[in-house]
């Protein structure tokens, strides 16, 4: 459903970000990208939306080349990618549910999203999201009153009101404890598979990387150096990642993980 | 390390010889500039005067006491006008200055050209003191309350605009970029992603304006642009001091209510 | 939309809460403002007979930018800059030489009570007048010229700077006061050693904008007899010479576009 083709993108700093990158995403797949600060993960999941330009090679998304689109057909483009972000980037100022229809402004004019006048399927859709995440009573709250692990589930609904194909996770977790990590990834990952939904999940965690995804993709300077199966990630090949550290105590407890499942 | 060696033996010094010197030269060539301009404003003054100063002060002093209280029936009127100058004068500032910084700041701005006129007409209005804009628009509108409000107006614009387009420039560019990754136009853009950030600014800086505002249109009247500047001037002029020392109680406590209100209306804004 | 069937249970409608919650408070906000909007442009007796018979000066006010003039007035012109430079730089030094013994008054934590009571009684009474009221009544007690004008911008200083050197003072460390009183130092060691250095790099980027903001100031306290380049606008504008009052308008923007440039690039310099 995606494919990347050595994409590449040099900065204006001269810093080579990803270095021919290629994959092929299918349908309905959560793909976890980890690797070092600084691999190029961020960089990768940008270039998808293009909120980075990449500098060569295409990106096509259901058949359509994203990389060249013009300005008003990449909005159109961006409407079925949604976006959730390192910590959350909501518009703290604004509350939980304009932040949650803030995701429709791709289908609505300026003057009904100026006076907030969105359309009642989009209120519904939203309510519902909001109750799926377990924040309907929160709506009308300001984003800035909320918590972390409450501020990234209301950018979760954001992404989602979209009603995407694909979605670009970018360090879900990056602020959050342990345990709403966890949460989090779960419940990212149930909502990919009720809705069949696409994803590329950039993590820094390893084993919430194993987890929660179908398939790991490691990059280190911006190449790709592992893809395949989570349960492949042997020291070996995280020693190529991340380089020369001792690995066997993150696989054990990816082990123990599993364990106390039942938590959420 | 700015060690040296006396003798044979490690000092520790703050500061290396080379960098002593030059804090040396610039300690001299500051004194010396500051010398000079001494030198060039009392060769200007008549000593005479400043030494009797004293005698003077006291003198001024025991004619302004008591105030002219009967005199504050004239004065509801100019502190009426005062604070709509001040007023309105805000609004017009705020009304422009609005969209100048969003043309200005880096991040919002159309292109160079624009970039580079908003900061001309930010500098020009915050170089020119809002009695200078007086005294040319008396000149054009002819005294009174008009020539001071829009000389209050254009002094403002520079100022707030100034403000508000470095906290246009401070937002947080990621809230901005999720409004982006949404598929929003550039318009949408600016009202979800932008305004809600910078709308506490803007508010905060116009409450903030206003306050200063009082305080300068106080003295508009000094070159015909009315307000209770006006009575100011004449009563100096005709040496009526207990009128004069009304005035000044009346501007204090002007200050201080408007700086009072400010303060509340800011606290429950932000 | 993705699950028509249980949509139905959600509410279709929504709207943001007003920014003032009590109904009866916002609409008496807005209609009190809107009364007052009304009254206050009603007296400011808009007469466009005399607007449009000062358009025909705007006109020659504005044509007069273009050339302006240098040079007939030149003598006069540079003198009354110079007196402006010289009088904003002696009356920033004098103004903060004041504004240091205020400042450490008025800040909480330095002082005892009744200095901190006194001092920020200084600040408040600089803060409330206008440098121009300063500068009038200086003007009577020193007479024209100068003098008048430094006296009235160093007092106008001491509000400014005094008030924001106490901020700092209040807002410094706390824990870095404490290590070096700790030492056994006394007062003055103590404010130079702890207090100084934190507020210092501040406190030197502000006394730059100072001194363009005296220099500003000093373009306006001559229109009341304090002397420097305001004098010479004011004169100009009196014998209607436009185009002399142009030439003087551009230097003051020129000369404040100049130390803006100059004080934010020793700002960074200091940190």
């Amino acid at each position: 459903m995606l494919q990347l083709a050595e994409l590449t993108k040099k900065y204006n700093t001269g810093e080579l970000a990803l270095k021919g990158v290629t994959l092929e995403i299918p349908k309905g797949q959560v793909l976890a990208l980890i690797g070092p600060s600084g691999a190029g993960k961020s960089t990768l999941i940008r270039c998808v939306n293009r909120l980075v330009q990449p500098t060569s090679g295409s990106v096509v998304l259901k058949g359509t080349e994203l990389t060249k689109l013009s300005s008003s057909a990449l909005r159109k483009a961006r409407r079925r990618m949604g976006m959730i972000f390192q910590e959350y980037a909501l518009v703290e100022r604004l509350t939980v549910m304009e932040n949650v229809l803030s995701g429709r402004l791709g289908y609505v004019g300026f003057w009904r999203s100026y006076f907030r006048k969105f359309p009642s399927a989009d209120i519904q859709e939203a309510y519902r999201l909001l109750d799926r995440v377990g924040l309907k009573h929160m709506a009308d709250k300001r984003a800035d009153e909320l918590s972390g692990g409450q501020r990234q589930r209301v950018g979760i609904c954001r992404a989602l009101i979209q009603n995407p194909d694909l979605l670009l996770v970018d360090e879900p977790t990056a602020s959050l404890d342990p345990k709403t990590s966890r949460q989090i990834m779960r419940l990212i990952q149930e909502l990919c598979s009720e809705r069949g939904l696409t994803a590329i999940i950039n993590i820094h965690d390893v084993f919430l990387a194993q987890m929660f995804s179908q398939r790991v993709v490691g990059l280190e300077l911006g190449s790709v150096v592992y893809d395949g199966k989570p349960e492949g990630l042997t020291p070996e090949v995280l020693t190529r990642i991340y380089g020369e550290e001792d690995w066997s105590a993150t696989i054990k407890s990816t082990d123990e993980d599993d364990e106390d499942e039942e938590e959420f | 390390m700015p060690a040296s060696t006396n003798n044979g033996i490690e000092t520790w010094r703050l500061r290396t010889s080379k960098e002593q010197w030059i804090r040396w030269v610039c300690w001299l060539i500051g004194i010396a500039v500051i010398m000079y301009a001494w030198q060039m404003i009392s060769e200007k003054t008549v000593w005479f005067f400043v030494t009797d100063a004293p005698t003077q002060a006291a003198d001024i002093g025991s004619r302004m006491v008591p105030p002219k209280w009967s005199y504050m029936n004239k004065l509801w009127k100019p502190v009426w006008d005062t604070i709509n100058i001040a007023t309105i004068g805000t609004i017009i500032a705020m009304a422009i200055a609005v969209p100048v910084a969003f043309a200005t700041a880096r991040n919002t701005t159309p292109n160079i050209v624009v970039r580079t006129i908003g900061l001309f007409i930010i500098v020009s209005s915050r170089s020119v003191n809002s009695l200078i804009w007086a005294l040319i628009l008396v000149f054009i509108l002819g005294p009174g309350v008009l020539a001071g409000t829009i000389a209050i107006g254009l002094r403002s614009v520079g100022f707030c605009a100034k403000l508000i387009y470095e906290s246009i420039e401070e937002i947080d560019h990621t809230q901005v970029e999720a409004i982006e990754a949404t598929g929003a136009s550039g318009p949408q853009k600016m009202i979800f992603g932008i305004l809600p950030q910078v709308l506490p600014t803007i508010a905060g800086v116009g409450i903030y304006r206003w306050d200063i505002n009082i305080r300068e249109s106080t003295i508009l009247g000094l070159v015909g642009a009315g307000g209770i500047g006006l009575q100011l001037n004449g009563s100096l002029n005709t040496l009526a001091w207990t009128q004069v020392s009304l005035i000044l109680i009346v501007i204090l406590v002007t200050v201080f209510i408007s700086e009072w209100v400010s303060a509340k209306v800011r606290g429950a804004i932000i | 939309m993705t699950d028509s069937s249980e949509t139905g249970s959600y509410p279709s409608s929504w709207k943001k809460a007003p920014f003032i919650k009590n109904s009866f408070v916002r609409w008496l906000i807005i209609v009190g403002g809107a009364i007052y909007l009304a009254a206050a442009l009603g007296t400011m007796n808009i007469d466009l007979e005399r607007v449009k018979e000062g358009l025909p000066r705007a006109q020659r006010f504005l044509d007069s930018f273009f050339p302006p003039n240098f040079s007939d007035n030149r003598g006069v012109l540079w003198e009354g800059i110079a007196e402006s430079i010289w009088m904003a730089i002696i009356s920033t030094v004098a103004g903060i030489a004041l504004s240091i013994p205020v400042g450490l008054g008025a800040a909480r934590n330095l002082a005892p009570a009744w200095v901190y009571l006194f001092c920020r009684g200084v600040i408040a009474a600089s803060r409330t007048f206008p440098e121009i009221i300063l500068a009038i009544f200086a003007v009577k007690l020193f007479g024209f010229g100068p003098f008048a004008g430094f006296v009235a911008l160093s007092l106008g200083t001491i509000g400014f700077y005094a008030k924001l050197l106490a901020e700092d003072i209040e807002n410094s460390s706390a824990s870095q006061a404490e290590a070096v009183k700790a030492t056994g130092a006394n007062w003055f060691q103590w404010v130079n050693y702890s207090i100084q250095p934190q507020v210092m790099p501040r406190m030197i980027g502000l006394s730059i904008y100072r001194l363009d903001i005296n220099f500003r100031e000093s373009a306006v306290v001559g229109i009341v007899g304090g002397g420097g380049i305001g004098a010479t606008l004011n004169t100009s504008f009196s014998r209607y010479e436009f185009d002399t009052a142009a030439a003087i308008l551009i230097i003051i923007i020129l000369i404040v576009m100049c130390m803006e440039y100059t004080s934010s690039f020793f700002r960074k310099w200091v940190q």
